[in-house]
């Protein structure tokens, strides 16, 4: 009975993807695109927790973690640079 | 190693003392100590006499590489003792001449010595190697040494120029010939030249024939100057004179004629033998003669003289060739050819190094060897006068010297050519007593202009550098040492002609001497009123008015313009292939890196295309495909769209993102396909890597930083779709074609069993397959390393440190 629940909402989540796809592409300012990127990286950890239930294993738990992680530092990371124009900052430059 | 390899070593050895011998010994003229070796082997040699003379010959082997069959075989007959006595003969004596003619303390002598005692080795190696290779080895010595000593002194332009020239030429020549001798000791499985001439009737038919006599010819003719390789030796003449004459009259431009003679057994029953050696030899001879008489310079004279000698030399050995097809020995004339050739090889070596030290005193004594400025020097110079007359007179084959005797042979050799019906010879038989007539009449011409165009008429000393008076003694021994023999060998030939003619004579073509029996060799000066005789008078009295009127003809040189010598030619080809290989390079090694990745592409394209289309090696055999799910088509469309982005996106920060979303999405493969371990790592190299690219977006510098879409291109385009259709390609076709199954059941089975771990990717890593992580980690380790290098050395002082400052 689930098994079909899964693939629809995977096949919604895939359509997700794709609109964020389009935001990528064709967002008219580089933080359009910065969120459509973090946007993706949820979706992703979605994706996989679904996918980990189809294939029926909790190999994926990690990979899930490790998304949500890299998706908030990655967006910091941009949105740093957008603000200060680096990431990484020197002390002397202070 | 017997003490026939320690003589041809020993000029090796000495060589390496002999700046000692110049630093710890400067107070003597380092010349003595070297001029004990060639008279030492020059005795040592002697003793081989006796067994040559009966026809006998001695060998002696030893290894060198014995599993290559490339042994260091010494081997002494006839020819090679003819050989050897006038190395070390003449060699003793140009070096008694170099020791009065060098300067002890302007010259750096340790350098002439050691080249001349290089040269010295490598010849004795050329004429006593019966081992091919060993052969070739000595052969390439005496170029590097000849290289070597024609630029002794290096400063001047022209001796640069002619060793190069020089060393071009014959190194062309050698190669060609090693090409020659490995294509013999293919036909023949063996590397000795006795063996191979054991088989010369099988040889004769094999289908490489031809080729192998056509590349030892080239070394041949490139090494003794034929034409048209005859340019190199007057150029070789900015030499210093002892070395013009040891090496470019009497030793290393015999070189050649010792290879023609020493592979006579094995070519010369061929037809085409007889016809390139003689026709070549003959040509060279008439051309070369007739060049001389419009030079001025003294040693250029000698120089045309010389290739013109060494034609004669060689179309007699040619000629020579056609005594194998007769067998009775009475009535075979040919063998007086190869006679003649032995012969005139002897008298060459004695006239042509006399006149050559003759030259080196003149010019020593006044200056110049320009003939134009030379004059009247006959009651200054009486002896040097002496000598030279009997050199030019024997050299322009007049009766009291020995060049008469074989000029006479010569004669009678093209004149017996006629009657031969052989080779096709019947049409063009008149040519060759004709050409062979003419050459004669010019060398008189030329000889006449050495001797009386510089000790005749008036005397110039206004145009003279010094004043000129007689040459020391010691100057003057050994070029009348030379004479002497000159005379001698006119006189009382006879001595030579067992000793050293005919076991020479024997050595060339072996056949012709019955078992026991000795070849008749006998030179007389009167045969009675013969055609030959004829000729030579005839020579005299055509080249005597021709003398005569010199300035009335002396125009007919002019009608040869400039633009079509052989040397114009060498000039204008060596420019022309510098040339055009420079603009080859430059057309295609743009310095672009775009471009050289076009021709890596384009190369992928072409062999991997043509591979797959020659071997019909696509297949498309879907059974062992998987069903394809929905979301993998979605994840295939989000790909392909980002990965478009990329490409389509007018800023780079676009395409950075939309990179980042690619390495997201494979990523996402690698979840469905079920690699958690990929796709972990994946996610964080992505992340990563995209930052970096960030980092360096960021330090563009401004004016590059500028936004706009790439130029669309459609050599580019092509390239990209096709290489990107070939791995498609080659990716069905592998994935159709599984010739055996996985080794991965092993890994299933055992990755619990065995390694003790339940993760299989992670067992494979460090346990099964460990060393390729070990080395992954070493190129991380130098990666990083590299990147702190690259950021902290900063060894350009003042140079730029970084584009934004």
């Amino acid at each position: 009975m689930i098994e079909p629940i899964l693939h629809v909402t995977l096949a919604v989540l895939a359509i997700a993807m794709i609109g964020l796809i389009y935001r990528l592409v064709k967002g008219p300012t580089v933080p359009d695109r910065v969120i459509a990127l973090d946007a993706m990286g949820i979706n992703l950890v979605s994706i996989t927790a679904v996918l980990s239930m189809i294939l029926d294993t909790s190999n994926y738990l990690d990979v899930i973690l490790l998304i949500g992680i890299l998706a908030f530092i990655g967006t910091v990371a941009f949105a740093k640079f957008l603000e200060k124009g680096e990431v990484i900052e020197y002390d002397r430059d202070q | 190693m017997s003490l026939l390899h320690w003589a041809i070593l020993a000029p090796f050895i000495m060589a390496v003392f002999v700046p000692f011998l110049r630093k710890k010994a400067a107070s003597i003229h380092t010349g003595w100590f070297v001029l004990i070796l060639p008279v030492v082997l020059f005795s040592t040699f002697l003793q081989y006499f006796p067994v040559t003379m009966n026809n006998g010959s001695v060998s002696e082997t030893a290894a060198w590489i014995p599993s290559l069959g490339i042994d260091f075989t010494a081997y002494v007959d006839g020819l090679s003792l003819l050989f050897v006595l006038l190395i070390t003969g003449i060699g003793a004596l140009v070096v008694l001449y170099s020791i009065f003619y060098l300067s002890k303390t302007k010259e750096s002598l340790h350098h002439f010595y050691v080249y001349l005692l290089m040269f010295m080795g490598a010849m004795l190696g050329v004429v006593l190697s019966d081992n091919v290779i060993t052969l070739y080895m000595f052969w390439e010595f005496t170029s590097i040494s000849s290289f070597l000593l024609i630029a002794y002194w290096y400063d001047r332009d022209r001796s640069r120029y002619g060793a190069l020239k020089s060393m071009l030429i014959t190194v062309f020549g050698g190669l060609m010939m090693l090409g020659g001798f490995l294509v013999l000791s293919i036909m023949g499985n063996t590397f000795s030249i006795r063996e191979l001439a054991a088989q010369a009737p099988e040889l004769n038919d094999h289908p490489l024939f031809l080729l192998a006599m056509i590349l030892v010819l080239l070394g041949a003719f490139t090494k003794s100057a034929q034409f048209p390789f005859y340019i190199w030796l007057p150029d070789a003449m900015e030499a210093p004179t002892p070395v013009s004459a040891y090496l470019h009259s009497a030793t290393m431009v015999k070189a050649g004629i010792y290879l023609v003679a020493r592979f006579s057994p094995i070519f010369a029953f061929s037809g085409y033998w007889f016809w390139i050696v003689g026709a070549v030899g003959l040509f060279t001879m008439a051309w070369a003669s007739f060049n001389a008489v419009k030079q001025t310079d003294l040693k250029g004279i000698l120089a045309f003289s010389t290739v013109s000698q060494l034609g004669l030399i060689m179309s007699l050995l040619g000629i020579g060739a056609a005594s194998l097809h007769f067998d009775a020995l009475d009535d075979n004339i040919y063998t007086a050819a190869v006679i003649a050739a032995v012969f005139h090889l002897i008298n060459h070596a004695t006239f042509k190094g006399s006149l050559f030290m003759v030259v080196g005193i003149i010019d020593h004594e006044t200056g110049t060897r320009d003939i134009r400025k030379l004059g009247g020097l006959m009651s200054l110079m009486p002896i040097t006068f002496t000598l030279s007359v009997i050199g030019a007179f024997s050299m322009a084959g007049l009766p009291p010297f020995n060049g008469f005797l074989s000029k006479e042979m010569f004669l009678l050799s093209m004149i017996q050519l006629m009657e031969l019906n052989l080779f096709n010879v019947e049409s063009w038989a008149l040519l060759f007593p004709v050409l062979a007539w003419v050459g004669s009449v010019f060398t008189f011409i030329y000889s006449m202009m050495i001797v009386f165009k510089v000790f005749t008429g008036k005397f110039q000393p206004e145009k003279l550098d010094k004043k000129p008076h007689e040459a020391p003694l010691g100057m003057l021994i050994s070029p009348i040492v030379l004479a002497l023999l000159v005379v001698v060998f006119g006189l009382f030939p006879n001595l030579l002609s067992y000793s050293l003619i005919q076991p020479a004579a024997a050595a060339i073509v072996p056949s012709i001497i019955p078992p026991g029996e000795q070849l008749y060799v006998n030179i007389y000066f009167w045969h009675g009123i013969t055609p030959e005789l004829l000729m030579t008078i005839g020579v005299i009295i055509v080249g005597l008015l021709l003398y005569k009127w010199l300035p009335k003809w002396m125009g007919v040189y002019d009608y040869f313009p400039g633009k079509v010598t052989l040397n114009h030619f060498y000039n204008a080809s060596l420019y022309a292939a510098e040339r055009g290989s420079n603009s080859i390079t430059n057309a295609y090694m743009t310095g672009f890196i775009r471009s050289y990745l076009v021709y890596i592409f384009a190369f992928f394209i072409a062999a991997l295309g043509f591979t797959m289309w020659a071997k019909e090696a696509f297949t498309f055999d879907a059974s062992a495909a998987a069903p394809i799910n929905f979301y993998e088509v979605a994840l295939v469309l989000v790909l392909i769209a980002a990965t478009l982005t990329i490409l389509f996106a007018k800023s780079r920060l676009t395409s950075i993102i939309s990179l980042g979303a690619v390495g997201y999405t494979v990523s996402l493969f690698f979840v469905i396909f079920r690699a958690p371990d990929l796709a972990l790592t994946q996610l964080v190299i992505e992340t990563v890597s995209t930052a970096l690219f960030l980092l360096c977006f960021y330090h563009l510098p401004k004016l590059s930083r500028h936004e706009e879409r790439r130029r669309f291109q459609v050599g580019n385009a092509i390239i990209a779709a096709g290489v990107g259709m070939i791995v498609t390609l080659i990716g069905i076709s592998a994935h159709s074609s599984k010739f055996f199954d996985s080794i991965n059941a092993y890994y299933i089975e055992n990755t619990y069993t065995k390694a003790g771990g339940e993760n299989m990717v992670n067992v494979i890593l460090v346990d099964f397959r460990g060393f390729d992580t070990l080395f992954e980690i070493a190129v991380l380790s130098v990666a990083a390393l590299g990147i702190y290098g690259l950021i902290k050395l900063r060894l350009e002082k003042g140079g730029e440190t970084n584009e934004n400052e």
